[in-house]
């Protein structure tokens, strides 16, 4: 920290560029003057550090935070999360829950449960990493071992991503420039490629075409699913991805689930929807707050899920037939 | 008894995030009271007593609720000793963002939500950056991506607080946030204790009730916008 005080602010800021948006959100223009960095913060009137109402200590704090974040950011490597466990705790009504689940990097698991028997309780035990102090009384193990409590409050090392049916963009930008945002906010260098990689990738699940000049809020219901599927595939830290009722996004659901399972996420996936609930190597059935059974989906089931899958796609080619406004009149 | 602050802008899910918390307090046998400090009119009373707790409404009316909320607080603190309570939640208003309602020593709340926009977290002052804890809500209505970036402008704006998501439609989170308020310390007093951050300071003609607009009528604490030459 003091090494960087002394540096020429002219150096400074080429050495590390980002300084000069981290001082102008607190209204502070960093220009040269031959100043070093301390000497020009140290310039700069009381009565401005009151108007911008912060001090000059809690400033430096917050300098010495954000080139800490750059810096894990930019030089390791995220610690590798490769499997999750979750020990039981008990359900609503005290029962003990007797389950020792393991989820593994790539695999795609199901939760089932009617609305209010604790779908979301177990996805905030995963992400809170409980340790016997949530209401559930469940404990989560990180590669097999108690995770640091502060990573509870790590931006960087948050364990869920979260997708649900309600969520929407909500900002005034357009895909390219949106996803460059995300990506500078994880410090990633060669953002250009990584805006192209996700616009294809998303295009390739939604039903129609948009280009990165679209703006967000202007997407429709599926590219903005597939949108946030792709981007939370190549861009977010999570391990795990929560999905919750994606059955009626109007998205390829099946290559959304291979490309998050590509990019090696935890898959959780609320829903009802049979073909989602059978392409899952298991499911979670969730009754009264607590995990009530889990289902290894059988090579019966598998069969079935072709024969649905058959279905799905006669209904799909009725659509695309609607669309083009052909009758629907073979028996 | 522990003291609380939360602030926030108007609307930022406060009160919601607020009566979750409650309920898991009172899920741990701890007797909860509240102090709303507002500024015209409030209902939130009426939600903190449908949970059964004890509160109390503080209008600051025509003066900054800022500096009514610092002078009214130790009455309000000795209101909840009277009361046996082990919390008391003192939430407040942050009508211009240059608001500086944290106290040194007292576990300080910011809350925030994502559809405020990116650029919101640094064009909040003091309440947002002498926090302790920075609960962001309204998280699951934007993408995961906004949510990511959001919580970036935040960590910029404050490196130090702990950044906690929480919804106060279902509380989520808020068992979690309810944990951090149980290790918060004690507030025996206030007496000489000090605020974090001076306040917007105040003090012209116009505080004083002034209403005609002119060189003539601004007397005291006056500041000049700086105009800067522009080509049309």
């Amino acid at each position: 920290m003091m090494t960087i005080l002394e540096k020429q602010i002219e150096v400074l800021k080429s050495e590390v560029p980002q300084v000069t948006d981290f001082f102008s959100d607190y209204g502070i223009i960093l220009d040269d003057g031959g100043f070093t960095l301390g000497e020009y913060l140290e310039q700069l009137p009381e009565d401005f550090y009151e108007d911008i109402g912060i001090d000059q200590v809690t400033l430096l704090e917050n300098l010495d935070g954000f080139l800490n974040q750059l810096n894990l950011l930019q030089n390791t490597e995220a610690p590798k999360v490769s499997e999750i466990t979750i020990i039981g705790g008990h359900d609503k009504t005290g029962n003990p829950e007797h389950v020792e689940l393991k989820l593994i990097r790539g695999s795609v698991t199901s939760i089932v449960g009617p609305t209010g028997s604790g779908k979301s309780r177990l996805l905030a035990d995963i992400e809170w990493m409980a340790q016997n102090d949530t209401p559930t009384g469940r404990i989560i193990r990180v590669n097999g071992k108690k995770p640091d409590p502060e990573l509870r409050f790590s931006l960087e090392y948050k364990l869920v991503a979260q997708l649900s049916q309600n969520m929407n963009f909500v900002m005034d930008t357009k895909v390219a420039e949106f996803i460059a945002m995300h990506a500078e906010s994880r410090m990633i260098e060669n953002a250009e490629a990584i805006v192209v990689d996700i616009i294809a990738q998303a295009n390739l699940l939604a039903g129609e075409s948009f280009t990165g000049q679209t703006p967000v809020t202007a997407l429709s219901g599926g590219q903005s699913r597939a949108l946030m599927i792709a981007d939370t595939a190549f861009l977010s830290t999570s391990p795990v991805v929560l999905i919750d009722e994606i059955e009626n996004a109007g998205i390829d659901r099946k290559k959304a689930l291979s490309l998050l399972v590509k990019k090696e996420k935890i898959v959780l996936m609320a829903t009802h929807d049979p073909i989602l609930a059978l392409m899952a190597e298991q499911r979670l059935i969730i009754k009264n707050g607590g995990i009530h059974k889990i289902i290894t989906t059988t090579a019966k089931e598998k069969e079935n899920l072709a024969r649905l899958e058959e279905l799905d796609n006669k209904l799909m080619s009725l659509r695309t037939r609607l669309r083009s406004g052909e009758l629907i009149e073979e028996s | 008894m522990k003291l609380i602050t939360i602030s926030g802008p108007p609307s930022s899910g406060k009160t919601a995030v607020l009566s979750n918390v409650i309920k898991s307090l009172k899920a741990f046998g701890l007797h909860a009271g509240a102090v709303k400090y507002d500024c015209l009119a409030t209902e939130d009373d009426a939600v903190f007593r449908a949970l059964g707790i004890p509160v109390q409404t503080g209008l600051s009316g025509n003066l900054c609720p800022d500096h009514y909320f610092v002078s009214n607080i130790e009455e309000c603190l000795k209101w909840g000793f009277s009361l046996n309570l082990d919390v008391l939640v003192s939430e407040s208003a942050g009508l211009c963002n240059r608001c500086s309602p944290h106290i040194k020593g007292v576990l300080a709340v910011c809350v925030i939500d994502n559809l405020m926009g990116v650029a919101t977290p640094k064009k909040i002052g003091p309440m947002l950056k002498f926090a302790d804890i920075v609960v962001i809500t309204k998280g699951d209505i934007v993408s995961q991506a906004e949510r990511e970036v959001f919580a970036f402008q935040v960590r910029r704006a404050n490196a130090k607080a702990k950044i906690m998501h929480v919804n106060g439609i279902t509380g989520q989170g808020a068992s979690e946030l309810t944990s951090l308020f149980l290790n918060a310390p004690d507030t025996p007093k206030l007496d000489g204790e000090i605020l974090r951050f001076s306040m917007p300071a105040a003090l012209c003609s116009y505080c004083l009730g002034e209403t005609r607009i002119g060189m003539e009528h601004q007397l005291g604490n006056i500041k000049r916008i700086k105009l800067k030459q522009e080509q049309l």
